[in-house]
Parts: C-alpha cells; sequence; structure tokens
C-alpha cells in the first residue's frame, strides 16, 4: 500500500502510531476497568441491610450510613430548588432579552470562569460566606453548590432555549402576546430537556463533590429531619466516604459507599444518555 | 403551559419560605459539638446514650483540636472539644476548659516490628531525626518512617510537650486524624506514629514507655507518662443554651463515667 | 369613552408587568457574575493583608512553611512548586495517553467499540474524587512503596499518576470534540495524495484540530492544579521542597489542611487565604488562556 521513498520509515512510523494509539486505548479501558471492579469487588459485600439502614452506634459499635444518606438527598434537593430558577432565569436572560450585548459575554465568560475555579477555593469563600452567617449546615453546603453549579445548568437551559425554533416566538408575537406572555408559554415549555439534563449533570456533580463541602457543611453523621437537617453539619455520603476511610481506618465501609457511588454514577450516565436520546427523538416529531 | 408557570411560582415561594426560614431560627435545639478527632468514641458513645435518655440530638463534627476551639470561640457550635488544655491565650480570649476524661498517646508500630519497649529519650531521638534506623534501637535494618499529624492537632501537642520535641520532628507525613495515623502506621513496617490509645486497634502495636505499659490502671496512676487530658471548651461569660447546658451536665456527671470508661479513657469525675 | 380608559389602563399594568419581568430576569443572569465579584473580592480582600505583612518576596519565594512555630515562617515556594511539578507530570504522562486515544476513538474506532470506550470515559469522568484518593491510598502507595524500595510510598510520585488518571478524561473528551470536527474533505484530500490513514490522522487532522487540543491540555492543567481531596490522600502533605519521592503538599492541599484550626484573625489564617489568591490567580491565568484557545478555535471555523 505505501509506495515510493522513505517506504520503511514509513511503515515504520504507521506501526509506531497504531501501537501508540491502541496502548493508550487498551490503558485508558484498563484503569476504568480496574477502578470500577476494585471499588465494586472490595465494596458489595460490606453493603448490608443494616449499613444501609441504621445510623452509627458508638455503644453497640456498629456503623450505618442511613444519615449520611439523607444529608446527600437534603442537599441535592435543597441545591436543586435553588440553582434551577436561578440557572433558567439566567439563560431565558441570555436567549431572549440580552440579544448580542457586550452584557452577554460577560455573564457568559463569567459562567465560564466559576466552571474553572476548584472546588477547595468555592469551600473556602463557602465557608467565610455561608457558615459564618448560618453556621456550619447543610444549607450553607447547598448554597455554596449553587454556586458551583449554576454555570452548569446556565448553559445546558441555554442550549435548549436555542432549539426553541424562532417562528414560534414570531408566531406568538404576531398574535399581539406580549414578551412575559411568549416566555411562559413558548419559551419556558422549551426548556425542559435543558433542565432535566442540567439536573442530571448537577446531582453528578452534588454527589461526588468533597472539598467543597468539608468547610461548609461540615461531617457529623447525624440522622435529622428535613429542617433541622438543613440547619445542623452532616456528611453527604462522599464526604462520609472520605471521614470514614481518612480519619477512621473504616475501609470497608468506605469501600461499601464508594460502591454505592459508583452504582449512582452509573445510573446518572445511563439516565443521562437516554434523556438525550428522549429529547431527540421528541424535538425531531 | 400554565403548569410550568405555577411551577416556577412554587419554586420562588419556595425560596422565599427558605430565606424566611434561614432568616428566622439561626440554632436549633439539638447540640452541636465540634473537635479533637480522637475523642470520636467518647464524644459518640455519650451522644448517643445521651440521646436515649433525653431525645435530644448530639451532632459531633471532628476536624481536631484546634478547629473545635476555633469553632466555639466563633459561634459555630456550642461545645468545643480538646484533646489538650488551653492555651493562656485561648483563655485570655474568654474560653474555659473542663476537663472530662485523660487519654494515653500510645507510641504505636507495625505489628511485625519486633521493637516493643523505647524510653521517653530515645522515642524523643527518633522524632527529632536523630535515631533514623530501627537497627539502632535492636530492630530491623530500616529506615524509620516518621508518622505525625497536623499543626493544630491536639494529640501532636501533647505528645511533642511531652517528649520536649517541639517543632523539631521531622515527619515524613502529616495526617489529619489518629485513625489515618493508625491506617498508615499499620501498612509500612518502617514506620513509627503516636496515636489516641482509645482509638487503637489490633492493626497497630502500641510500644511499652519506659517499661509501662498504656493502659487504664497506669494513665490513671499516672505512671504512663505520654497522657494528656479530654477537654470540654466553652465561652466564660456566655451560658450555654439548654440543651447544651443539660448535655454538659450530663457528660460531667457521675453515670456518665461508666459510658467514658467503656470508650477505653479514664473519666476525670 | 370609559372602555377607552380601561384598556389604557390594562396596557399601562402589563407595560408594568414586563418592565417587572424583565427586570427579574436581568438579575437572575446577573448572579453569575455576582458570584465571581463576591469571589475574587473576597479572596483579595481575605489574602492581601498576609502577603502585605509578610512581605511578597518572602511569601512567594520563602522557602520553609512552618506556620505554627514559635517563630512562624510562611514561604509558599515549596507549594508552589509542587504545584507546578505536580500538574506538568501529571501533563506529562496523561496528556500522551489521553491524546492517542482520542486519535484513535475519533478516527480508528468503530462505532461499538467507540461506544464502549465513551461509555468508559464517561464513568471515570463521574468517580467521585475521594474515590481515586481511596484506591490510591491502598493500592498505589503501597505499590510505589514496593516498586522503588522507598521507605514510604506517599509522594509527589503517587498524587501526579493520581492526577493523570483524573485528567484523562477531560482529555480524551474535548480533543475527541476537536478531531470529530475535522472536515472530512481533508482527509480525503491527503489520503487521495496517497498518504496511509495513520499519516492522515496524524498531520492532516491532527493539526487542523490543534486549537481543540490545546484547549483539552489547557483544561487538564486547570484540573490537576485545583484538585486537593484526592493528592491530599496519597502525598503525604509535609511542606518539603518538592521531590519525586518525598512527601509533599501543593497549594490546594495546603488550605485544605491548616484551614480548620487556623485561628480566625491570625496571620495563619490570612496566610491561608493568601494561598488560596495565589491558587486562585493561576486558576485565572489558566482560564484566560483557554478562552484565547477556544475563541482561536471558534475564529477558524
Amino acid at each position: 500500500m505505501i509506495q515510493g521513498k522513505n517506504k520503511g520509515r514509513r511503515k515504520a512510523y504507521d506501526t509506531l502510531m497504531r501501537s501508540a494509539m491502541l496502548f493508550s486505548t487498551v490503558l485508558t479501558v484498563a484503569i476504568v476497568v480496574f477502578m470500577i471492579g476494585y471499588v465494586l469487588i472490595k465494596g458489595i459485600p460490606n453493603v448490608s441491610w443494616t449499613l444501609l439502614t441504621t445510623e452509627r452506634s458508638y455503644l453497640k459499635d456498629t456503623i450505618g450510613i442511613l444519615p449520611d444518606i439523607l444529608n446527600t438527598v437534603y442537599i441535592v434537593v435543597a441545591t436543586l430548588l435553588l440553582v434551577l430558577p436561578l440557572g433558567v432565569g439566567a439563560a431565558v436572560y441570555l436567549t431572549e432579552y440580552a440579544g448580542k450585548s457586550r452584557l452577554v459575554a460577560l455573564i457568559e465568560y463569567a459562567a465560564e470562569t466559576l466552571s474553572g475555579i476548584p472546588s477547595i477555593i468555592y469551600g473556602l469563600v463557602g465557608m467565610l460566606l455561608f457558615s459564618n452567617t448560618f453556621g456550619t449546615s447543610l444549607l450553607a453546603g447547598a448554597l455554596t453548590l449553587v454556586m458551583m453549579n449554576l454555570p452548569t445548568v446556565m448553559r445546558t437551559v441555554q442550549e435548549s432555549l436555542k432549539t426553541v425554533p424562532q417562528s414560534y416566538r414570531e408566531g406568538a408575537f404576531g398574535l399581539g402576546a406580549g414578551k412575559w406572555r411568549v416566555i411562559r408559554t413558548v419559551v419556558l415549555p422549551g426548556c425542559i430537556d435543558g433542565v432535566v439534563t442540567g439536573c442530571i449533570l448537577s446531582v453528578g456533580r452534588i454527589l461526588g463533590e468533597s472539598a467543597a463541602l468539608l468547610f461548609t457543611a461540615g461531617f457529623a453523621h447525624a440522622l435529622n429531619g428535613v429542617l433541622t437537617g438543613l440547619f445542623s453539619p452532616g456528611a453527604t455520603l462522599t464526604v462520609a466516604l472520605y471521614v470514614y476511610a481518612k480519619e477512621e481506618g473504616e475501609f470497608g465501609v468506605a469501600f461499601a459507599i464508594a460502591a454505592i457511588l459508583m452504582g449512582l454514577t452509573l445510573l446518572i450516565n445511563l439516565s443521562a444518555t437516554l434523556a438525550g436520546k428522549y429529547f431527540e427523538k421528541r424535538r425531531r416529531i | 403551559m400554565k403548569k410550568s408557570f405555577k411551577r416556577m411560582g412554587c419554586l420562588i415561594l419556595c425560596m422565599v419560605f427558605l430565606c424566611g426560614v434561614m432568616a428566622g431560627c439561626a440554632q436549633n435545639e439539638g447540640v452541636a459539638t465540634d473537635g479533637s478527632t480522637s475523642m470520636s468514641k467518647v464524644i459518640g458513645a455519650l451522644g448517643e446514650a445521651f440521646k436515649s435518655e433525653t431525645g435530644i440530638t448530639v451532632t459531633y463534627n471532628a476536624m481536631g483540636s484546634g478547629a473545635g476551639i476555633q469553632a466555639v470561640l466563633e459561634g459555630r457550635c456550642d461545645i468545643g472539644l480538646s484533646s489538650r488544655d488551653l492555651k493562656d491565650e485561648e483563655k485570655a480570649k474568654g474560653l474555659e476548659g473542663t476537663v472530662l476524661a485523660y487519654d494515653g498517646i500510645a507510641v504505636v508500630v507495625n505489628p511485625s516490628n519486633p521493637v516493643s519497649d523505647l524510653s521517653v529519650q530515645t522515642i524523643a531521638s527518633i522524632f527529632k531525626g536523630e535515631i533514623k534506623n530501627w537497627s539502632e534501637v535492636g530492630g530491623n535494618d530500616a529506615e524509620i518512617v516518621l508518622i505525625g499529624r497536623e499543626a493544630g492537632s491536639g494529640t501532636r501537642d501533647g505528645f511533642e510537650s511531652i517528649t520536649e520535641t517541639e517543632d523539631q520532628c521531622d515527619y515524613r507525613q502529616e495526617l489529619t486524624s489518629t485513625g489515618d495515623v493508625i491506617t498508615t502506621v499499620a501498612g509500612n513496617p518502617a514506620a513509627i506514629g503516636y496515636a489516641s490509645l482509645a482509638s487503637v486497634k489490633e492493626s497497630v502495636k502500641p510500644l511499652n514507655v519506659d517499661g509501662i505499659t498504656p493502659s487504664e490502671a497506669t494513665i490513671k496512676d499516672g505512671s504512663y507518662l505520654i497522657q494528656r487530658p479530654f477537654v470540654l471548651v466553652t465561652k466564660r461569660d456566655q451560658a450555654l443554651g439548654e440543651s447544651a447546658q443539660r448535655f454538659f451536665d450530663y457528660v460531667t456527671s457521675k453515670e456518665a463515667a461508666t459510658i467514658i470508661a467503656s470508650a477505653g479513657v479514664v473519666a476525670a469525675q | 369613552m370609559a372602555p377607552l380608559r380601561f384598556l389604557k389602563r390594562d396596557v399601562k399594568s402589563k407595560r408594568t408587568l414586563e418592565r417587572v419581568v424583565h427586570g427579574t430576569f436581568l438579575i437572575m443572569g446577573l448572579i453569575t457574575v455576582g458570584c465571581v465579584l463576591l469571589i475574587t473580592i473576597y479572596l483579595i480582600v481575605a489574602g492581601l493583608p498576609a502577603i502585605r505583612e509578610i512581605g511578597l518576596i518572602d511569601f512567594l519565594f520563602g522557602k520553609e512553611w512552618a506556620s505554627t512555630e514559635a517563630e512562624p515562617k510562611f514561604g509558599i515556594l515549596p507549594f508552589i512548586l509542587t504545584s507546578v511539578y505536580g500538574t506538568a507530570g501529571a501533563i506529562v504522562l496523561g496528556v500522551p495517553v489521553g491524546f492517542f486515544t482520542a486519535v484513535f476513538l475519533s478516527k480508528l474506532a468503530g462505532k461499538r467499540v467507540r461506544a464502549v470506550v465513551d461509555t468508559a470515559v464517561n464513568l471515570l469522568a463521574g468517580i467521585p474524587s475521594v474515590v481515586y484518593g481511596l484506591v490510591g491510598m491502598l493500592v498505589l502507595v503501597p505499590a510505589v512503596r514496593e516498586l522503588f524500595g522507598l521507605p514510604d510510598g506517599a509522594s509527589l510520585f503517587s498524587a501526579i499518576i493520581v492526577l493523570a488518571i483524573m485528567i484523562l478524561p477531560s482529555i480524551i473528551k474535548v480533543s475527541l470534540t476537536a478531531l470529530d470536527a475535522v472536515p472530512k474533505d481533508y482527509e480525503d484530500a491527503s489520503l487521495a495524495l496517497g498518504a496511509t490513514p495513520v499519516e492522515t490522522y496524524f498531520k492532516v487532522s491532527v493539526p487542523a484540530a490543534k486549537s481543540g487540543i490545546a484547549a483539552a491540555v489547557v483544561l487538564g492543567v486547570g484540573r490537576a492544579i485545583g484538585e486537593a481531596m484526592a493528592v491530599m490522600m496519597v502525598s503525604g502533605n509535609v511542606a518539603n521542597m518538592p521531590s519525586l519521592f518525598e512527601s509533599v503538599r501543593f497549594l490546594t492541599t495546603a488550605v485544605a489542611s491548616e484551614m480548620a484550626y487556623a485561628s480566625e484573625g491570625s496571620l495563619q489564617r490570612n496566610a491561608l487565604f493568601s494561598i488560596a489568591l495565589v491558587l486562585f490567580l493561576f486558576i485565572m491565568l489558566i482560564n484566560a488562556t483557554l478562552n484565547f484557545f477556544l475563541k482561536r478555535k471558534g475564529e477558524r471555523e
């Protein structure tokens, strides 16, 4: 196939590059398989009913992660409740009101900057801003996470709003509808897929977050109701994993939590793919 | 379409409600404690017993002694937990310490290490980096790996002040918790570290110091030298909240002493 | 007369509503800008006093960090260098692997293979950093100790490996997008001129996707320099000047490990905020570079 001068060299180049590509891909896949396999094999035997449904008892010397599961649910719900309206609002402003002004560039630049800031810095600022006002609490953690996830939600909603055909808006305006009415009736229904995707991505990010929560939400393992929960310190699953592994040396529990988190990651990836496919199909119709 | 509008309205209402709640109550009625990672067992057990008696939840945020003292000062928690005595400058800031219990600091090595007894001086020389190899103290020929705690730790403070090695330790790793030290020492045959005796597990071997085995009895009679107090830190001129005061009274009562003892430390009362 | 006035009022109230709605959305839009400003201002206000007290040169180029000693020293050169070396190491190891994987997936792999590897890469991206830390601490650290005959495996080297794995997904994904966007005509032309497929990919497609790949590398740099938890679990955490097999402390872990107990208003705490400020400046610089590459890519298309 290869002809002309330097035949040998070109062939060698070909083989070299091909093997480099194959090697890299195999290495990447091997790392993934090892990580997932190792965590699941070490973790699943430690997942038990008692672990999932009780809280830690020092008197009985048993460990349960129910409080951490609940804390995770609380913080996810609180964060989404705050970040979704804000993200949708910001995206609507950008696509419907702002046009192509310099303000858009500014807001988009700000969003990009926000998504590049490491979580430890969020944790620090969150500690100064929120923990000093509300105490170290899930709420302070949730507010910090709102800052972190705002750009993601804004971007996904913005993308989905761009797919609402301009003609719909023009049609509604032509019928004499005001801008707010057009947004309410034509634009907002079109952003559902963006909201769903944003939700899935945010949940994934919140589940995996630890550095931003250590100093804002703390790492207590107390079992609380929703309201008291929000105002008391609490560890999410990921923070609990860190605490059990690093602070207490309870690796069985740590791996059990890691396996659960891994399962959730799989689930989130799956739902993101499915949601993407579903919305694409619906849009085509 | 109307639905989505309504939903938006709902969300906004929720936000307003949340803001209202935020402004309304800064502290719930639970007891928030914050501090030493060495005290996890004691406070965990006490908190649980307290809850089963009164129904009041005790949250425990294990951030290290320095962090606990800091949190009380800034009002982020009710009671701070410190595994060292308060310093004068901390007392000057209006803090007060109440000794809850005494705990030994075990000097731990890997179970495979043949060394089992060292004097305080030898331990000090090891941590200062003057003795570098286990063979110098009768062990295997291996470089000694010093495992220490972070600078805010009460355990480090206690250990370094008793062995008089303040600011001179040449650590290989500075870890942020009691459990981490134990795990790391358990995983490295040449490591030596220090950790709360109450938290020591079978995965590591506590050394005898000057021929004395660390135990409740030797801590109580003072013959085991490396020990320090567990201190409850409160603000001197500011009364505790109702539930926090109840918890404070409970843990310093005579009944609590058995629970404290079951956690492996010596009650002060 | 009367109905007309009624209509007028209706129009007026409608206009007010429109204005209120517009204002509300504007405020929501500006929240992101507000967040950035808030973070920047807070970090500058909190970070400057210590730098002023210590002196910029002593702070940035001081080789010793001993924040709690009787005569504290606040030099963060060890942290800066560790972060720089750590990131550079992660890039050296991670970028080639990510780059070759991306080329393979974009050009050579069949549909099914690509779907499988894509999923795998997404999973890798979704794994929480503490899980990397956990596996690193239990598998990698002892392995490094055994392999290199060290007294202890928690070192810069272990951190570099963990970071290299952690930046893989971003590098693969961003390069992949860039490589996929290369027009098919370029490749066809090259193939028609007698180049082999492999030559075409590396001498035509890759140069065409240059900016995107550069953006991937810069993104990887940002990820690596900002990671805290995973490296904290494998790097030993002592403020040494960096050396491959010594225990080290990064900018991020310096903040994370001391922040909890540094007392309010003390020089130590302020110095930690100054470290965060330095880290923030690094990140801003990286963001600006990233934007530069993305913009260039946008303009070319």
